[in-house]
Protein backbone atom coordinates (compact mmCIF):
# COMPACT_ATOMS: atom_id res chain seq x y z
CA UNK A 1 0.00 0.00 0.00
CA UNK A 2 1.46 3.27 -1.17
CA UNK A 3 0.51 6.64 1.08
CA UNK A 4 1.92 10.04 -0.57
CA UNK A 5 3.86 12.16 1.32
CA UNK A 6 1.72 14.79 1.68
CA UNK A 7 -1.37 12.30 2.40
CA UNK A 8 0.70 11.02 5.39
CA UNK A 9 1.71 14.50 6.29
CA UNK A 10 -2.15 15.36 6.40
CA UNK A 11 -3.15 12.47 8.39
CA UNK A 12 -0.57 12.79 10.74
CA UNK A 13 -1.46 16.75 11.51
CA UNK A 14 -5.18 15.57 11.58
CA UNK A 15 -4.42 12.91 14.50
CA UNK A 16 -2.26 14.76 16.63
CA UNK A 17 -4.13 18.01 16.29
CA UNK A 18 -7.04 15.18 17.14
CA UNK A 19 -5.48 13.60 20.03
CA UNK A 20 -4.70 17.41 21.87
CA UNK A 21 -8.34 18.16 21.65
CA UNK A 22 -9.03 14.66 23.24
CA UNK A 23 -6.11 14.98 26.06
CA UNK A 24 -7.79 18.99 26.52
CA UNK A 25 -11.61 17.24 27.06
CA UNK A 26 -9.95 14.97 29.71
CA UNK A 27 -8.77 17.79 31.40
CA UNK A 28 -11.55 19.12 31.74
CA UNK A 29 -13.67 16.23 33.16
CA UNK A 30 -11.20 16.31 35.69
CA UNK A 31 -10.55 19.94 36.89
CA UNK A 32 -12.94 21.01 40.10
CA UNK A 33 -11.53 24.98 39.31
CA UNK A 34 -14.68 26.23 37.17
CA UNK A 35 -11.90 29.08 35.89
CA UNK A 36 -9.68 26.71 34.87
CA UNK A 37 -12.70 24.57 33.09
CA UNK A 38 -13.76 27.82 31.01
CA UNK A 39 -10.16 28.60 29.85
CA UNK A 40 -9.71 24.98 28.71
CA UNK A 41 -12.88 25.04 26.58
CA UNK A 42 -10.89 28.09 24.59
CA UNK A 43 -7.97 26.51 24.73
CA UNK A 44 -10.39 23.28 23.35
CA UNK A 45 -12.36 26.12 20.62
CA UNK A 46 -9.42 27.17 19.19
CA UNK A 47 -7.71 23.33 18.53
CA UNK A 48 -10.59 22.55 17.21
CA UNK A 49 -10.54 26.05 14.60
CA UNK A 50 -6.99 24.57 13.84
CA UNK A 51 -8.33 21.41 13.34
CA UNK A 52 -10.90 22.93 10.47
CA UNK A 53 -8.65 24.69 8.78
CA UNK A 54 -6.30 21.39 7.89
CA UNK A 55 -9.61 19.86 6.99
CA UNK A 56 -10.29 22.49 4.43
CA UNK A 57 -13.16 24.02 6.18
CA UNK A 58 -11.61 28.01 6.28
CA UNK A 59 -14.90 29.25 6.82
CA UNK A 60 -16.08 27.02 9.95
CA UNK A 61 -12.46 28.10 11.10
CA UNK A 62 -12.60 31.45 11.18
CA UNK A 63 -16.17 31.41 13.03
CA UNK A 64 -15.38 28.69 15.39
CA UNK A 65 -12.27 30.86 15.92
CA UNK A 66 -14.13 34.02 16.72
CA UNK A 67 -17.10 32.13 18.63
CA UNK A 68 -15.52 29.24 20.75
CA UNK A 69 -12.38 31.04 21.73
CA UNK A 70 -14.23 35.16 21.63
CA UNK A 71 -17.64 35.58 22.40
CA UNK A 72 -18.46 32.07 24.87
CA UNK A 73 -15.40 32.00 26.45
CA UNK A 74 -16.23 35.86 27.84
CA UNK A 75 -20.06 34.54 28.19
CA UNK A 76 -18.58 31.83 30.52
CA UNK A 77 -16.27 33.91 32.37
CA UNK A 78 -19.20 36.63 32.99
CA UNK A 79 -21.46 33.03 34.22
CA UNK A 80 -19.17 32.28 36.81
CA UNK A 81 -18.49 35.69 38.05
CA UNK A 82 -22.32 35.82 38.80
CA UNK A 83 -22.36 32.18 40.03
CA UNK A 84 -19.68 30.16 41.17
CA UNK A 85 -15.91 29.77 41.37
CA UNK A 86 -15.59 25.57 41.96
CA UNK A 87 -17.59 22.56 41.19
CA UNK A 88 -18.44 20.91 45.10
CA UNK A 89 -17.45 16.86 45.04
CA UNK A 90 -20.23 15.11 43.79
CA UNK A 91 -21.42 11.85 45.67
CA UNK A 92 -23.33 9.69 42.64
CA UNK A 93 -21.56 6.51 41.41
CA UNK A 94 -19.46 7.28 38.92
CA UNK A 95 -19.16 4.15 37.49
CA UNK A 96 -22.85 4.17 35.58
CA UNK A 97 -22.55 7.77 33.36
CA UNK A 98 -18.80 5.69 32.39
CA UNK A 99 -20.41 2.69 31.60
CA UNK A 100 -22.96 4.55 29.39
CA UNK A 101 -20.83 6.26 27.83
CA UNK A 102 -18.36 3.14 26.74
CA UNK A 103 -21.90 1.49 25.28
CA UNK A 104 -22.95 3.96 23.09
CA UNK A 105 -18.90 4.98 22.00
CA UNK A 106 -19.02 1.02 20.97
CA UNK A 107 -22.48 1.31 19.58
CA UNK A 108 -21.44 4.18 17.33
CA UNK A 109 -17.95 2.65 16.48
CA UNK A 110 -19.91 -0.14 15.44
CA UNK A 111 -21.63 2.56 13.05
CA UNK A 112 -18.96 4.02 11.73
CA UNK A 113 -17.70 0.67 9.92
CA UNK A 114 -19.52 1.10 7.24
CA UNK A 115 -18.34 4.65 6.36
CA UNK A 116 -16.21 5.49 3.76
CA UNK A 117 -12.80 5.99 4.19
CA UNK A 118 -11.55 9.24 5.55
CA UNK A 119 -11.19 11.71 2.15
CA UNK A 120 -12.25 9.16 0.17
CA UNK A 121 -13.54 11.43 -3.44
CA UNK A 122 -16.22 8.32 -4.00
CA UNK A 123 -18.42 8.90 -0.81
CA UNK A 124 -21.54 9.12 -0.89
CA UNK A 125 -21.34 12.89 0.60
CA UNK A 126 -19.82 14.07 -2.22
CA UNK A 127 -21.93 12.38 -5.15
CA UNK A 128 -25.48 14.43 -5.16
CA UNK A 129 -25.56 18.03 -4.71
CA UNK A 130 -22.33 19.29 -3.27
CA UNK A 131 -19.95 18.83 -6.35
CA UNK A 132 -23.18 19.90 -8.45
CA UNK A 133 -23.12 23.48 -6.41
CA UNK A 134 -19.29 23.33 -7.27
CA UNK A 135 -19.78 23.21 -10.50
CA UNK A 136 -23.06 25.45 -11.25
CA UNK A 137 -21.73 28.21 -8.77
CA UNK A 138 -19.26 29.27 -11.21
CA UNK A 139 -21.36 30.47 -14.03
CA UNK A 140 -25.27 30.89 -11.63
CA UNK A 141 -24.13 32.77 -8.68
CA UNK A 142 -20.03 33.49 -9.76
CA UNK A 143 -18.65 34.24 -6.49
CA UNK A 144 -15.36 33.03 -5.84
CA UNK A 145 -16.18 31.37 -2.18
CA UNK A 146 -18.11 28.83 -3.16
CA UNK A 147 -19.27 28.48 0.52
CA UNK A 148 -21.14 32.24 0.54
CA UNK A 149 -22.59 31.58 -2.91
CA UNK A 150 -24.72 28.56 -0.98
CA UNK A 151 -24.99 29.64 2.72
CA UNK A 152 -26.33 33.28 1.15
CA UNK A 153 -28.13 32.17 -2.43
CA UNK A 154 -28.66 28.57 -2.88
CA UNK A 155 -29.93 28.06 0.79
CA UNK A 156 -30.77 31.65 1.77
CA UNK A 157 -33.78 30.76 3.28
CA UNK A 158 -32.16 28.02 5.14
CA UNK A 159 -30.06 30.94 6.34
CA UNK A 160 -32.74 33.20 6.97
CA UNK A 161 -34.08 30.67 9.47
CA UNK A 162 -30.83 30.07 11.29
CA UNK A 163 -30.55 33.93 11.78
CA UNK A 164 -34.52 34.16 13.19
CA UNK A 165 -33.40 31.05 15.67
CA UNK A 166 -29.85 33.85 16.58
CA UNK A 167 -32.68 36.53 17.34
CA UNK A 168 -34.87 34.12 19.12
CA UNK A 169 -31.87 33.31 21.77
CA UNK A 170 -30.74 36.86 21.85
CA UNK A 171 -35.01 37.15 22.78
CA UNK A 172 -34.39 34.66 25.35
CA UNK A 173 -31.56 35.77 27.13
CA UNK A 174 -32.80 38.88 27.17
CA UNK A 175 -35.98 37.92 29.13
CA UNK A 176 -34.27 35.85 31.22
CA UNK A 177 -31.71 37.84 32.56
CA UNK A 178 -31.60 42.03 31.11
CA UNK A 179 -34.22 42.73 33.70
CA UNK A 180 -36.72 43.48 30.80
CA UNK A 181 -38.57 41.08 32.07
CA UNK A 182 -38.24 42.20 35.76
CA UNK A 183 -40.03 45.53 35.35
CA UNK A 184 -42.81 44.10 33.68
CA UNK A 185 -43.66 41.24 36.77
CA UNK A 186 -43.22 44.37 38.71
CA UNK A 187 -46.08 46.12 36.99
CA UNK A 188 -47.83 42.84 37.25
CA UNK A 189 -47.10 42.35 40.98
CA UNK A 190 -48.58 46.35 41.61
CA UNK A 191 -51.57 45.23 39.52
CA UNK A 192 -52.03 42.33 41.49
CA UNK A 193 -52.27 43.98 45.16
CA UNK A 194 -54.18 46.81 43.14
CA UNK A 195 -56.70 44.26 42.62
CA UNK A 196 -56.68 42.53 46.27
CA UNK A 197 -56.78 45.85 48.02
CA UNK A 198 -60.32 46.62 45.13
CA UNK A 199 -61.65 43.31 45.85
CA UNK A 200 -60.94 44.34 50.07
CA UNK A 201 -62.97 47.07 49.31
CA UNK A 202 -65.63 45.63 47.29
CA UNK A 203 -65.79 42.86 50.20
CA UNK A 204 -65.76 45.18 53.04
CA UNK A 205 -68.89 47.56 50.90
CA UNK B 1 -9.88 51.14 38.09
CA UNK B 2 -9.30 54.23 36.27
CA UNK B 3 -5.49 54.28 37.65
CA UNK B 4 -4.40 50.99 36.89
CA UNK B 5 -4.20 48.37 33.80
CA UNK B 6 -2.51 51.71 32.01
CA UNK B 7 -0.87 49.07 29.23
CA UNK B 8 -4.31 47.54 28.55
CA UNK B 9 -6.18 50.53 28.42
CA UNK B 10 -3.62 51.31 25.55
CA UNK B 11 -3.77 48.36 23.53
CA UNK B 12 -7.21 48.17 23.62
CA UNK B 13 -7.91 51.49 22.52
CA UNK B 14 -5.47 50.79 19.13
CA UNK B 15 -6.77 47.42 19.16
CA UNK B 16 -10.92 48.78 19.18
CA UNK B 17 -10.55 49.99 15.60
CA UNK B 18 -8.81 47.91 14.05
CA UNK B 19 -10.47 45.03 15.15
CA UNK B 20 -14.14 46.80 13.66
CA UNK B 21 -12.24 47.34 10.49
CA UNK B 22 -11.15 43.47 9.98
CA UNK B 23 -15.01 43.02 11.04
CA UNK B 24 -15.44 44.95 8.37
CA UNK B 25 -13.40 43.07 5.63
CA UNK B 26 -14.72 39.96 6.67
CA UNK B 27 -17.88 41.41 6.27
CA UNK B 28 -17.55 42.21 2.68
CA UNK B 29 -14.88 40.57 1.36
CA UNK B 30 -16.63 37.02 2.40
CA UNK B 31 -17.33 36.95 -1.41
CA UNK B 32 -13.75 36.44 -2.27
CA UNK B 33 -12.41 35.08 0.89
CA UNK B 34 -13.20 32.78 3.88
CA UNK B 35 -15.91 35.09 6.07
CA UNK B 36 -19.74 36.53 5.95
CA UNK B 37 -22.17 37.93 7.52
CA UNK B 38 -22.03 35.72 10.62
CA UNK B 39 -17.89 35.74 11.74
CA UNK B 40 -18.12 39.46 10.94
CA UNK B 41 -20.79 40.02 13.47
CA UNK B 42 -19.24 38.27 15.95
CA UNK B 43 -15.67 39.98 15.20
CA UNK B 44 -17.70 43.14 16.00
CA UNK B 45 -19.40 42.07 18.76
CA UNK B 46 -16.03 40.96 19.85
CA UNK B 47 -14.61 45.03 19.49
CA UNK B 48 -17.61 46.03 22.08
CA UNK B 49 -16.88 43.43 24.43
CA UNK B 50 -13.52 44.39 24.55
CA UNK B 51 -14.51 47.95 25.11
CA UNK B 52 -16.54 47.22 27.30
CA UNK B 53 -14.82 44.05 29.48
CA UNK B 54 -11.18 47.42 29.90
CA UNK B 55 -13.24 50.57 30.23
CA UNK B 56 -16.43 49.37 32.17
CA UNK B 57 -20.08 48.56 30.87
CA UNK B 58 -21.37 51.87 31.63
CA UNK B 59 -18.49 53.53 28.90
CA UNK B 60 -19.24 50.73 26.30
CA UNK B 61 -23.41 51.44 26.88
CA UNK B 62 -22.59 55.01 25.78
CA UNK B 63 -21.15 54.46 22.79
CA UNK B 64 -23.66 51.78 21.92
CA UNK B 65 -26.85 51.79 24.15
CA UNK B 66 -29.17 49.01 24.87
CA UNK B 67 -32.17 50.34 23.45
CA UNK B 68 -30.34 50.96 20.25
CA UNK B 69 -28.93 47.24 20.56
CA UNK B 70 -32.36 46.10 20.80
CA UNK B 71 -33.25 47.29 17.83
CA UNK B 72 -30.07 46.56 15.50
CA UNK B 73 -31.30 43.33 16.66
CA UNK B 74 -34.26 43.12 14.54
CA UNK B 75 -32.96 45.16 11.93
CA UNK B 76 -30.60 42.49 10.55
CA UNK B 77 -33.68 39.98 10.17
CA UNK B 78 -35.87 42.61 8.96
CA UNK B 79 -33.24 43.63 6.21
CA UNK B 80 -32.88 39.93 5.25
CA UNK B 81 -36.26 38.86 4.71
CA UNK B 82 -36.90 42.34 3.27
CA UNK B 83 -34.96 41.34 0.55
CA UNK B 84 -37.21 38.17 0.38
CA UNK B 85 -40.31 40.04 0.38
CA UNK B 86 -38.59 42.42 -2.10
CA UNK B 87 -37.69 39.80 -4.81
CA UNK B 88 -41.22 38.86 -4.82
CA UNK B 89 -43.11 41.93 -5.25
CA UNK B 90 -40.71 41.96 -8.81
CA UNK B 91 -42.33 39.11 -9.51
CA UNK B 92 -39.79 36.49 -8.58
CA UNK B 93 -39.65 33.77 -5.96
CA UNK B 94 -38.43 34.58 -1.96
CA UNK B 95 -34.78 35.37 -1.96
CA UNK B 96 -34.23 34.93 -5.30
CA UNK B 97 -31.65 37.56 -6.39
CA UNK B 98 -32.17 36.89 -10.29
CA UNK B 99 -34.38 39.52 -9.91
CA UNK B 100 -32.83 42.52 -8.83
CA UNK B 101 -30.48 41.99 -12.63
CA UNK B 102 -32.75 39.83 -15.13
CA UNK B 103 -30.31 40.85 -17.81
CA UNK B 104 -27.33 40.19 -16.01
CA UNK B 105 -28.72 37.27 -13.07
CA UNK B 106 -25.07 36.73 -11.90
CA UNK B 107 -24.58 40.82 -11.03
CA UNK B 108 -28.28 40.61 -9.26
CA UNK B 109 -26.99 37.45 -7.58
CA UNK B 110 -23.70 39.77 -6.00
CA UNK B 111 -26.34 42.70 -4.82
CA UNK B 112 -28.41 40.07 -3.55
CA UNK B 113 -25.07 38.36 -1.52
CA UNK B 114 -24.11 41.74 -0.28
CA UNK B 115 -27.49 43.00 1.24
CA UNK B 116 -28.48 39.96 3.03
CA UNK B 117 -24.52 39.10 4.45
CA UNK B 118 -25.31 42.97 5.82
CA UNK B 119 -28.27 41.39 7.49
CA UNK B 120 -26.89 38.54 8.74
CA UNK B 121 -23.69 40.98 10.25
CA UNK B 122 -26.41 43.28 11.94
CA UNK B 123 -28.33 40.79 13.51
CA UNK B 124 -25.61 38.77 15.16
CA UNK B 125 -23.71 41.89 16.11
CA UNK B 126 -26.78 42.67 17.74
CA UNK B 127 -27.30 39.59 19.60
CA UNK B 128 -24.05 39.04 20.58
CA UNK B 129 -23.36 42.25 22.29
CA UNK B 130 -27.37 42.04 23.60
CA UNK B 131 -26.56 39.27 25.84
CA UNK B 132 -23.13 40.67 26.62
CA UNK B 133 -24.83 43.41 28.38
CA UNK B 134 -27.34 41.08 29.72
CA UNK B 135 -24.70 39.29 31.33
CA UNK B 136 -22.43 42.32 32.34
CA UNK B 137 -25.32 43.84 33.67
CA UNK B 138 -26.00 41.81 36.59
CA UNK B 139 -24.44 42.19 40.08
CA UNK B 140 -21.40 39.70 40.47
CA UNK B 141 -21.87 37.53 43.01
CA UNK B 142 -17.92 36.97 43.41
CA UNK B 143 -15.82 40.05 44.13
CA UNK B 144 -12.61 41.18 42.11
CA UNK B 145 -10.00 39.80 44.50
CA UNK B 146 -11.31 36.21 44.89
CA UNK B 147 -10.38 35.66 41.12
CA UNK C 1 -6.67 -3.30 7.06
CA UNK C 2 -3.86 -0.39 7.98
CA UNK C 3 -5.86 1.22 5.30
CA UNK C 4 -8.85 0.88 6.90
CA UNK C 5 -7.68 2.00 10.44
CA UNK C 6 -5.98 5.03 8.57
CA UNK C 7 -9.16 5.85 7.64
CA UNK C 8 -11.40 5.52 10.13
CA UNK C 9 -8.94 6.77 13.01
CA UNK C 10 -10.51 10.41 12.68
CA UNK C 11 -14.07 8.88 13.12
CA UNK C 12 -13.03 7.02 16.50
CA UNK C 13 -10.99 9.68 17.79
CA UNK C 14 -14.42 12.45 17.09
CA UNK C 15 -16.15 9.48 19.30
CA UNK C 16 -13.91 9.36 22.20
CA UNK C 17 -14.40 13.14 22.18
CA UNK C 18 -18.45 12.78 21.94
CA UNK C 19 -18.19 10.48 24.77
CA UNK C 20 -16.24 13.00 27.05
CA UNK C 21 -18.83 15.45 26.58
CA UNK C 22 -21.72 12.93 27.11
CA UNK C 23 -19.53 11.84 30.33
CA UNK C 24 -19.50 15.13 31.69
CA UNK C 25 -22.94 16.56 30.80
CA UNK C 26 -24.36 12.99 32.38
CA UNK C 27 -21.87 12.72 35.47
CA UNK C 28 -21.01 15.86 36.39
CA UNK C 29 -23.65 18.33 38.49
CA UNK C 30 -22.36 21.44 37.85
CA UNK C 31 -24.78 22.88 35.25
CA UNK C 32 -21.63 25.47 33.79
CA UNK C 33 -19.92 22.60 33.47
CA UNK C 34 -22.62 20.30 31.97
CA UNK C 35 -22.67 22.88 29.53
CA UNK C 36 -18.91 22.89 28.25
CA UNK C 37 -19.30 19.31 27.91
CA UNK C 38 -22.48 20.52 26.02
CA UNK C 39 -19.95 22.13 23.95
CA UNK C 40 -17.72 19.93 23.16
CA UNK C 41 -20.41 16.94 22.23
CA UNK C 42 -21.38 19.66 19.95
CA UNK C 43 -18.05 20.37 18.02
CA UNK C 44 -16.87 16.74 18.36
CA UNK C 45 -20.76 16.36 15.48
CA UNK C 46 -19.22 19.26 14.14
CA UNK C 47 -16.12 17.58 13.15
CA UNK C 48 -18.06 14.15 12.02
CA UNK C 49 -19.45 16.63 9.52
CA UNK C 50 -16.19 18.51 8.07
CA UNK C 51 -14.57 15.48 8.07
CA UNK C 52 -16.97 13.27 5.84
CA UNK C 53 -16.12 16.91 3.69
CA UNK C 54 -12.90 16.36 3.09
CA UNK C 55 -11.88 15.11 0.24
CA UNK C 56 -8.02 13.77 -0.28
CA UNK C 57 -5.40 15.68 -1.87
CA UNK C 58 -8.31 18.64 -1.98
CA UNK C 59 -8.27 22.30 -1.08
CA UNK C 60 -10.59 24.53 0.23
CA UNK C 61 -13.93 24.88 -1.60
CA UNK C 62 -12.86 29.06 -2.42
CA UNK C 63 -11.92 29.49 -6.66
CA UNK C 64 -9.13 31.30 -7.75
CA UNK C 65 -9.49 34.84 -9.16
CA UNK C 66 -7.06 37.16 -11.07
CA UNK C 67 -6.87 40.78 -9.86
CA UNK C 68 -9.62 42.02 -10.72
CA UNK C 69 -11.81 39.47 -8.19
CA UNK C 70 -12.65 37.59 -11.53
CA UNK C 71 -12.78 33.66 -11.64
CA UNK C 72 -10.01 32.10 -13.47
CA UNK C 73 -11.90 29.10 -15.08
CA UNK C 74 -9.10 27.86 -17.27
CA UNK C 75 -7.55 25.41 -15.63
CA UNK C 76 -10.29 24.96 -12.90
CA UNK C 77 -11.14 21.10 -14.14
CA UNK C 78 -7.57 20.21 -12.30
CA UNK C 79 -8.13 21.56 -9.07
CA UNK C 80 -9.74 19.38 -6.63
CA UNK C 81 -12.26 20.63 -4.11
CA UNK C 82 -13.38 19.83 -0.69
CA UNK C 83 -17.15 19.55 -0.50
CA UNK C 84 -19.01 23.30 0.76
CA UNK C 85 -22.43 21.84 1.54
CA UNK C 86 -21.35 20.39 5.43
CA UNK C 87 -19.33 23.81 5.62
CA UNK C 88 -22.70 25.86 4.86
CA UNK C 89 -24.35 23.45 7.30
CA UNK C 90 -21.72 23.71 10.32
CA UNK C 91 -20.79 27.47 9.81
CA UNK C 92 -24.36 28.48 11.15
CA UNK C 93 -24.72 25.88 13.54
CA UNK C 94 -21.77 27.08 15.52
CA UNK C 95 -23.27 30.72 15.41
CA UNK C 96 -27.14 29.18 16.34
CA UNK C 97 -24.88 26.97 19.20
CA UNK C 98 -23.43 30.14 20.84
CA UNK C 99 -26.80 31.59 21.03
CA UNK C 100 -28.41 28.68 22.33
CA UNK C 101 -25.29 28.47 24.98
CA UNK C 102 -25.85 31.69 26.12
CA UNK C 103 -29.59 30.94 27.13
CA UNK C 104 -28.50 27.95 28.61
CA UNK C 105 -26.02 30.23 30.68
CA UNK C 106 -28.64 32.97 31.69
CA UNK C 107 -30.73 30.15 32.90
CA UNK C 108 -27.81 28.88 35.04
CA UNK C 109 -27.73 33.05 36.03
CA UNK C 110 -31.47 32.78 37.08
CA UNK C 111 -31.69 29.19 39.00
CA UNK C 112 -28.51 30.28 41.32
CA UNK C 113 -30.56 33.72 41.71
CA UNK C 114 -33.43 31.72 42.63
CA UNK C 115 -31.86 29.00 44.65
CA UNK C 116 -28.37 30.22 45.43
CA UNK C 117 -26.77 27.26 44.47
CA UNK C 118 -25.72 25.44 40.84
CA UNK C 119 -25.23 21.99 41.75
CA UNK C 120 -27.58 19.29 40.68
CA UNK C 121 -27.66 17.72 43.65
CA UNK C 122 -28.57 20.54 45.54
CA UNK C 123 -31.39 21.62 42.92
CA UNK C 124 -33.06 18.16 43.24
CA UNK C 125 -32.95 18.57 46.98
CA UNK C 126 -34.44 22.09 46.81
CA UNK C 127 -37.33 21.17 44.18
CA UNK C 128 -38.24 18.30 46.17
CA UNK C 129 -38.51 19.91 49.56
CA UNK C 130 -40.59 23.01 47.83
CA UNK C 131 -42.60 20.01 46.40
CA UNK C 132 -43.45 18.37 49.90
CA UNK C 133 -44.09 21.82 51.36
CA UNK C 134 -46.27 22.29 48.49
CA UNK C 135 -48.42 19.45 49.15
CA UNK C 136 -48.96 19.77 52.54
CA UNK C 137 -50.01 23.13 52.26
CA UNK C 138 -52.54 22.28 49.17
CA UNK C 139 -52.27 18.70 48.48
CA UNK C 140 -55.27 18.02 49.98
CA UNK C 141 -57.25 20.50 47.76
CA UNK C 142 -55.71 18.98 44.70
CA UNK C 143 -56.60 15.51 45.53
CA UNK C 144 -53.14 14.05 46.45
CA UNK C 145 -52.00 13.48 49.89
CA UNK C 146 -51.77 15.98 52.42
Amino acid sequence: MEISFPVFIETSINIILFAMLVATAFAITRIDRLFAVVMLSGVFSMLSALLFVTLDAVDVAITEAAVGAGVSTVLMLSTIALTERSEQKSHRPELIPLLVCFVTGAALIYGTLDFPNFGDPSAPAHAHVGGDYLVRSIKEIDVPNVVTSILASYRGFDTLGEVAVVFTAGIGVLMLISGLGRRRSDEDAALVEETIENQGIEEDA
Amino acid sequence: MHYHHLILRVITKLLVGTIMLFAFYVQFHGDFSPGGGFQAGVIMAAAFILYGIVFGLYAVQVVFPPWLVHKVMALGVLIYAGVGVYSMMLGYAFLDYNAFDPGHPSHGQHNGILVIEFGVGVTVTGVMIAIYYAFAGRFPQISDEDW
Amino acid sequence: MLDFIAGHANYWLFIVLMMTGLYIVVAKGNLVKKIVGLNIFQTAVFMLYISSAKVAGGTAPIFPTDSKGYIKTDGIDQIIYSNPLPHVLILTAIVVGVATTALGLALTVRIREEFGTIEEENLVEIEQSLTRADNKAHGEAMGGMA
